[in-house]
Formats: C-alpha cells, sequence, structure tokens
C-alpha cells in the first residue's frame, strides 16, 4: 500500500482515534465526511453490504433509485453540474458496472465530477469468471480519470479520499472505485482522513507570470481579439474575472456549447455560438480576428471544423488548466498554464481598457444577415408547422432565463441551446464531448435534485427520450420537479438532416412510428399535455412551467425543419451555410 | 520540430501501482501507435519505477503522448528523446544445439567477433547472449542462422539519456517538495 504510505505521510496531524466497523458502514461515513448528501444507483449481489449500511442512513444520504444504472450515472452527472458537488454513484459488479460505462465517458470527456462505486465478486474469486464478474477495472480504465480496485476493507479510507481528491480537483473528471464484497464485509479499525494532495498529481499547473505578461502585451496591441469560453470558466469558478477581463478589454466573446451560461445571452459583448450550428458571426470571424483568446475550452473538431483552415492569420493565447491540451489542436502562441480564476485575475491587472466599436460592428452585421435567413423563420415562423425554434422562445418569456436548460442530443439540442436565454451561471447541462443520447431526462432529474430552488426544464428529442425513458418512474417516485419538454419531429432529427443535405435524401433507418407518449407518460402517472396546434402554445407552456411538480409537455413539430447555419464536417468554419 | 517519422525513445518515472501499466499503452493504443517495445523497472529514486517505451512516430505525436502520459495521475515526470540523445541497449538471446558446435569452429568464432558469449553450455544446447544495437543483435541472429537457432528473444530497448541530469532529478524535487 504504497498510496496509504504517502498520504499518511503527508499529514502531520496525529493519528485521529479509531472505530471498529465494516468495510461497508465506513463507506458510508466516509460519504457523509465528503458532504455527500445524495448518491443515484442501483443495488445488486455484490454491492449488498453497502445498500444495508445505507439503510441506517436514510436521513443524511438520500439514495435515489433509478430504472437504469446508465440513469443513474447520467444523474448524478446532472446532480454534479448543477449544484457543482461531486457525483455519486453506486452500481452492482457485472452488468451494473458496465451499464455504467457509457455515464463515465460522458463525465470523462466533459470534465464531471464523479465518484462510482461498483461492487465486485469477493476476492477469492477474481478471475474465476464468478457470477457478475467483469473487469471494472479494465473497462472503465480508458474512461476515468482514476479508477482503483479495493480487496481489503483497511484499503478503502485512503483510496476514497484519493477519489473524492482527484474527481474534484484540478480538472475535474469520473473516478471509479471497484469494492470486493468481502472488503464490504470485513472489520476494521476504521478512521478518515481526507486527501489534499498527491505526489505524482498537479492539480493546477503554477502560473507562469512571463506568459500572462505576454499575452497582456498581445491583448492590449490587438485590433481585432476574439475571445472564445468554455467550460473552464463555469468550472473554475471564474465568471466574474471572465466578466471583467471582456467588460475591461472590450472583446467579443463567443461560447462553446459546454461554456454556455457562464456569461448571460443578453451581455453586449456576448456574440453568440461557436461550432457547427452555432452563430454566423462567431464561426466567419474567427478567420478574420488578429488574436484569439481561448478560455478554458479544448478546440474540439465541432467547435473548429476543418484545423488546417482554422484561424490561420491569428495569434493564439491558451488559458488552461491541462497541459495536455496545449497545442493538441490548435497550436497556441501563447499558452497560459493555470486555472481560469487566477490566470484572468492577473490578466486583468494588466490588459489595458479598451473597446471594439468597429469590430464588434462586423458581428452585429453577421447577426442581421443570420437573423434574416435563419433566426427569424425559426422564433417567429410563418408556416403553420411549429417549430422548436418558438418552443424554445415562448419558454424564455415565462421564465425570463432563470430556468436550468438540460437537453438530449440532436437538433432539438442545437435549437435549445441556441435560442435559450440565459442569466446565471451553471444552467446549461448537455452532453457536449460524447453527445451521448439518453442524457436529458436523467441529467435533469438529478438537475432538479441538486437544485431545488431553480425552475428545470429538460428539452428531449423523441428518439433520446425512448433510450432512458424508464426514469419517469424515477421521478414518480422522487418527485423530483424536473419539466420534461418532448420535441417531437418523429425522427431522428439530426441524422435524417444529415441524410437530406449529403446523402440525397435517403431517410435510411431515421423515421420514429412512435408510441402515444401521452399514455406513457400518464402510465408514469405524470401530468401531460400535447401541442399540435400554434393556438395553444403559450398557455401549454405557462401551465408547464408554472405547474409546481413535474410535467410532460409535447409538442408536436415540424417533420423535416432542419437546424441552420451548419459549418459542414471537413469544412472550415468560414464556410459556415446559413442555407 | 521533425516532421518524418523516427525512432523515440520514451521515459516516464511513475509509481508503482496496480494498473499503471494498462492506464499508459491505452494511451498509444486510443491513437493506434504501436508500442514497438516496453520495459519497466526500478528507477534510480527511491520507491520510483521507470517506464522505457520505444515507438517510431512523428515528433508531434510523440509530444502528445508524452503530456497524455504525464497527465495520468500516477506518473510523476514523462520526456522523449530522439535516437542521439540517448544511450541505449537491447539484449538478445539464442539457443542452438550443442552439436553445432562440433562442426568446426565457426560459432565460437561468430560468438566471439560480435561482441557476444556464451551463457551457459549444456548438454544438448547452448545460450549465446549478446547486447548492443537492434542492428547489431540481428547480425548475429543472421549469422547463426545455418547452424539453427531452436530459440531466440530480445529484450526491450532499454536507454538513459545523454542530459547531465536525466529526469530522475526532476522526479527527485517533487518529491522533495512534496515532503515537506
Ligand atoms: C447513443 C447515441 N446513439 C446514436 C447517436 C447518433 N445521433 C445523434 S443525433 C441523433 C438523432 C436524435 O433524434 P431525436 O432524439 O429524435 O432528436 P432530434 O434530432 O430529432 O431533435 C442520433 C441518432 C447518438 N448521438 N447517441
Ligand atoms: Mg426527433
Amino acid at each position: 500500500m504504497a498510496t496509504a504510505e504517502a498520504i499518511q505521510q503527508s499529514t502531520k496531524t496525529k493519528p485521529k482515534p479509531t472505530k471498529r466497523m465494516t468495510g461497508a458502514e465506513a463507506l458510508v461515513q466516509i460519504l457523509l465526511e465528503e458532504n455527500v448528501d445524495m448518491a443515484f444507483g442501483y443495488p445488486g449481489g455484490a454491492i449488498m453490504p453497502v445498500y444495508d449500511a445505507l439503510y441506517d442512513h436514510q436521513d443524511s444520504i438520500n439514495h435515489v433509485l433509478a430504472r437504469h444504472e446508465q440513469g443513474a450515472i447520467h444523474m448524478a452527472q446532472g446532480y454534479a453540474r448543477a449544484n457543482g458537488k461531486v457525483g455519486v454513484c453506486l452500481a452492482t459488479s457485472g452488468p451494473g458496472a458496465t451499464n455504467l460505462i457509457t455515464g463515465i465517458a460522458d463525465a470523462q470527456i466533459d470534465s464531471t465530477p464523479l465518484v462510482c462505486i461498483t461492487g465486485q465478486v469477493p476476492s477469492a474469486l477474481l478471475g474465476s469468471d464468478a457470477f457478475q464478474e467483469c473487469d471494472v477495472l479494465g473497462v472503465s480504465m480508458p474512461v476515468t480519470k482514476w479508477n482503483f480496485q479495493i480487496t481489503k476493507a483497511e484499503e478503502i479510507p485512503v483510496a476514497l479520499a484519493k477519489a473524492f481528491y482527484l474527481a474534484r480537483s484540478g480538472r475535474p473528471g469520473p473516478v471509479v472505485i471497484d469494492i470486493t464484497k468481502d472488503a464490504q464485509f470485513e472489520e476494521f479499525d476504521f478512521s478518515y482522513e481526507k486527501c489534499t494532495s498527491l505526489r505524482s498529481y498537479t492539480p493546477k499547473p503554477k502560473l507562469d507570470h512571463s506568459k500572462v505578461a505576454e499575452a497582456a502585451e498581445l491583448i492590449n496591441n490587438a485590433e481585432r481579439p476574439y475571445v472564445l469560453f468554455g467550460q473552464g470558466v463555469i468550472l473554475g469558478n471564474a465568471e466574474k474575472e471572465f466578466k471583467q477581463f471582456i467588460e475591461k478589454t472590450g472583446i467579443p466573446a463567443a461560447w462553446t456549447i459546454m461554456g454556455l451560461s457562464a456569461l448571460d445571452t443578453d451581455h453586449p459583448l456576448n456574440v453568440g455560438m461557436l461550432g457547427m450550428h452555432g452563430n454566423y458571426g462567431p464561426n466567419l470571424l474567427t478567420n478574420e480576428c488578429d488574436v484569439l483568446i481561448a478560455v478554458g475550452m479544448r478546440f474540439d473538431d465541432r467547435v473548429t471544423g476543418n484545423l488546417d483552415k482554422y484561424a490561420k492569420q491569428a495569434k493564439v493565447i491558451h488559458l488552461e488548466i491541462d497541459p495536455a491540451e496545449i497545442d493538441k489542436n490548435v497550436p497556441a502562441d501563447v499558452p497560459v498554464l493555470g486555472d481560469a480564476k487566477e490566470s484572468l485575475t492577473e490578466l486583468n491587472k494588466l490588459v489595458k481598457p479598451n473597446s471594439h466599436e468597429e469590430w464588434l460592428q462586423r458581428f452585429r452585421e453577421c447577426d442581421k444577415q443570420e437573423w434574416d435567413k435563419v433566426i427569424e423563420e425559426e422564433l417567429h415562423p410563418k408556416s403553420d408547422v411549429l417549430s422548436m425554434g418558438e418552443v424554445i422562445r415562448i419558454i424564455n418569456d415565462v421564465t425570463g432565463g432563470d430556468h436550468i436548460l438540460v437537453t438530449d442530443v440532436g437538433q432539438h439540442q442545437m435549437v435549445a441551446c441556441r435560442y435559450t436565454k440565459f442569466t446565471r451561471s451553471k444552467s446549461n447541462i448537455t452532453s457536449g464531448g460524447l453527445g451521448t443520447m439518453g442524457f436529458g431526462l436523467p441529467a435533469g432529474i438529478g438537475a432538479a435534485l441538486g437544485a431545488p430552488d431553480r425552475t428545470v426544464i429538460a428539452v428531449v428529442g423523441d428518439g433520446g427520450f425512448q433510450m432512458t425513458l424508464q426514469e419517469l418512474a424515477t421521478i414518480y417516485q422522487t418527485k423530483a420537479k424536473v419539466k420534461v419538454l418532448l420535441l417531437n419531429n418523429e425522427f431522428l432529427g439530426m441524422v435524417r438532416q444529415w441524410q437530406q443535405l449529403f446523402f440525397e435524401k435517403r431517410y435510411s433507418s431515421t423515421e420514429l412510428i412512435n408510441p402515444d407518449f401521452q399514455q406513457v407518460a400518464k402510465g408514469f402517472y405524470i401530468p401531460t399535455a400535447k401541442v399540435t396546434e400554434r393556438d395553444n402554445l403559450e398557455s401549454a407552456i405557462e401551465e408547464f412551467i408554472n405547474y409546481d411538480g413535474s410535467y410532460f409537455l409535447e409538442v408536436m413539430v415540424g417533420k423535416e425543419n432542419n437546424v441552420f447555419p451548419m459549418v459542414p464536417s471537413g469544412s472550415g468554419v468560414a464556410e459556415i451555410r446559413l442555407e | 520540430m521533425e516532421s518524418e517519422k523516427q525512432e523515440y525513445t520514451i521515459t516516464a518515472y511513475t509509481e508503482n501501482h496496480v494498473g499503471l501499466l494498462h492506464r499508459i499503452t491505452i494511451i498509444f493504443t486510443k491513437r493506434k501507435i504501436n508500442i514497438e517495445s516496453l520495459t519497466t523497472s526500478e528507477s534510480e529514486v527511491e520507491g520510483i519505477h521507470r517506464f522505457t517505451i520505444a515507438v517510431t512516430e512523428t515528433e508531434e505525436q510523440v509530444i502528445k503522448v508524452v503530456k497524455q502520459i504525464e497527465k495520468q495521475v500516477e506518473v510523476l515526470k514523462a520526456d522523449y528523446y530522439k535516437k542521439k540523445e540517448v544511450v541505449q541497449q537491447e539484449l538478445a538471446l539464442y539457443k542452438i544445439s550443442t552439436e553445432s558446435l562440433t562442426r568446426g569452429l565457426d560459432v565460437e568464432r561468430i560468438v566471439r567477433e560480435h561482441n557476444a558469449r556464451f551463457l551457459t553450455i549444456e548438454e544438448h544446447f547452448v545460450v549465446i547472449e549478446k547486447s548492443g544495437f537492434r542492428r547489431e543483435t540481428v547480425a548475429l541472429f543472421e549469422e547463426l542462422k545455418p547452424y539453427g537457432i531452436s530459440e531466440f528473444v530480445r529484450s526491450g530497448r532499454i536507454a538513459v539519456s545523454r542530459e547531465r541530469d536525466g529526469i530522475g532529478k526532476d522526479v527527485e524535487k517533487i518529491l522533495a517538495e512534496a515532503a515537506v
């Protein structure tokens, strides 16, 4: 146990008194010490001792019983992203653990702090292909920040302390702890010490002030500077510093889908969304700026399009916490390693007050073109067919932009993110990096439970909804007040759009012959309504949002509507199409 | 930066933990990079392990891989070297029948000329040992081939840098800082 020694050595305080208990009981004590008041999971043979220990602590730890482990982990993700705490997830060995994998991969690519605890067959049976044995460590290794298998009760405190510390520190991510059943039963002398550092791990690189100065120099002399911001601003709690930075320098700022809500939608310097279905100006003008300042974003290919045609003219400043992201996709002229809050605070001291009115005007001109060609018809359609955009517009009117938006994956996701107005951070929860269909409903439940004072609206498509709709039962059981908005186009719309544009309208396996979703929701005892005509839309949305409790609203929207603008895959950002 | 694929040696100083080998190799698998050889051993720093990985890749790709390796929680430090920046060796063992020794002095002469040596001489077989560069161990293989090689094995590349202090010094610094 080199790990145990390392941690114990680094804590110079005198040893805490110990108490004799089982591994399972110790695990629950640790959850309490780590301020866990909610966990999401599904029981089974190999994790039963832990569930038994939870039974005595129902007052302090609310265990949410999902209907599928994938549902449980997406709930934990939604919970973590809505309230900033580590999401905790429990599952049994074998299929319980493998059902978590999609969510773990999702959390890894979107940097969501999770601790997933899986039961494992007794240590004596490891490697024997025992009932429900699966190499959880091996299977989860490519998609975890760290993982560890516990075979002795005495390993539990150190491993769990490390798990929580690693999940939430630095660039957050998912951690898997696999505990054999015998270790859960075993009695030992328990004491707990939180982990605060590890010798082999640097959560935040030390800020290099000379790089900050170089960055400031470039920014102060730039004529057309342009800021791109990602989730690093939210994860680093740097919203305030970020706003000060753009306001002082007068630089237009555009967001990645993961950075959305870090800056108010209506902020005059917020020029909109980057990427494949982002706004026209933010994409087009990427190739006209002279200094590109990326803050806590990783130049995902959905953001950059063809890298050979991406911002070649610009000097690139990259503020980033993860050294492995520097030069990964877009080479940085000035890399500034550090967490966003600290880097921006220092940068703000060195940048000069400025404004870039002419340059900003370019964005406004692009907005005008996009409004005429795309947005006006999307938000105020002249056709009788309902559009996704008008639904989102009315939601904005009703909530005033104060709600948490959770989305599934597809056209409705792009439309909801493009048109929702945000006035608060941590209010956009979506599967950005992995694009996991089935994410929306369970993540919405987790968000509603994690931020009970907020209105949480889960916008889902008719395809993705059917991947995890069993979680409606979790809504009924937990009384989570999540609002579920189904934008039903009777198609796997996003794939259909590609088939229309790039595969000669050959709609191979994208049309959905759907069940009666009203009956489905009713079967789960959730109040429900369906809108097929514009006349009823506004009142239905008001009822949907003002109802005190969960509500299921289905809106029938245009079957073959498309999301524009679009940067076709393989094209450069400047080749963005408005139609 | 060199854009041609060439030989690189990647070195990582790590904690000695179960599963770390897998964590490191999947970084290569994910990018479809072939690991030509991989050796783990103790390092000069007490309690710290060392990975030595040989690949043929572009420098750009190697830099990205090294950053991903260093990002792993249990890795203290990783770096990479070009061929001329390291002193490297491989070890090869050749098993041939004892009988072929008795057919004149040829085998003994070959072993001498190649700076190899007999590791053991048994009743039915002998084992020859040769350390050196890949081309040297291959050259000996070719010369012994006519005598019938019944078993051949070559170790992974091991290498030390030509820098005055390797990255072990950085690792010691990290450990010293962590200890306070
Ligand atoms: C698990 C999973 N499988 C497949 C896909 C590929 N995919 C992306 S969007 C999409 C269509 C989604 O359809 P729907 O949920 O109805 O949303 P819409 O695009 O119609 O709004 C599909 C199949 C995916 N992202 N995730
Ligand atoms: Mg659909």
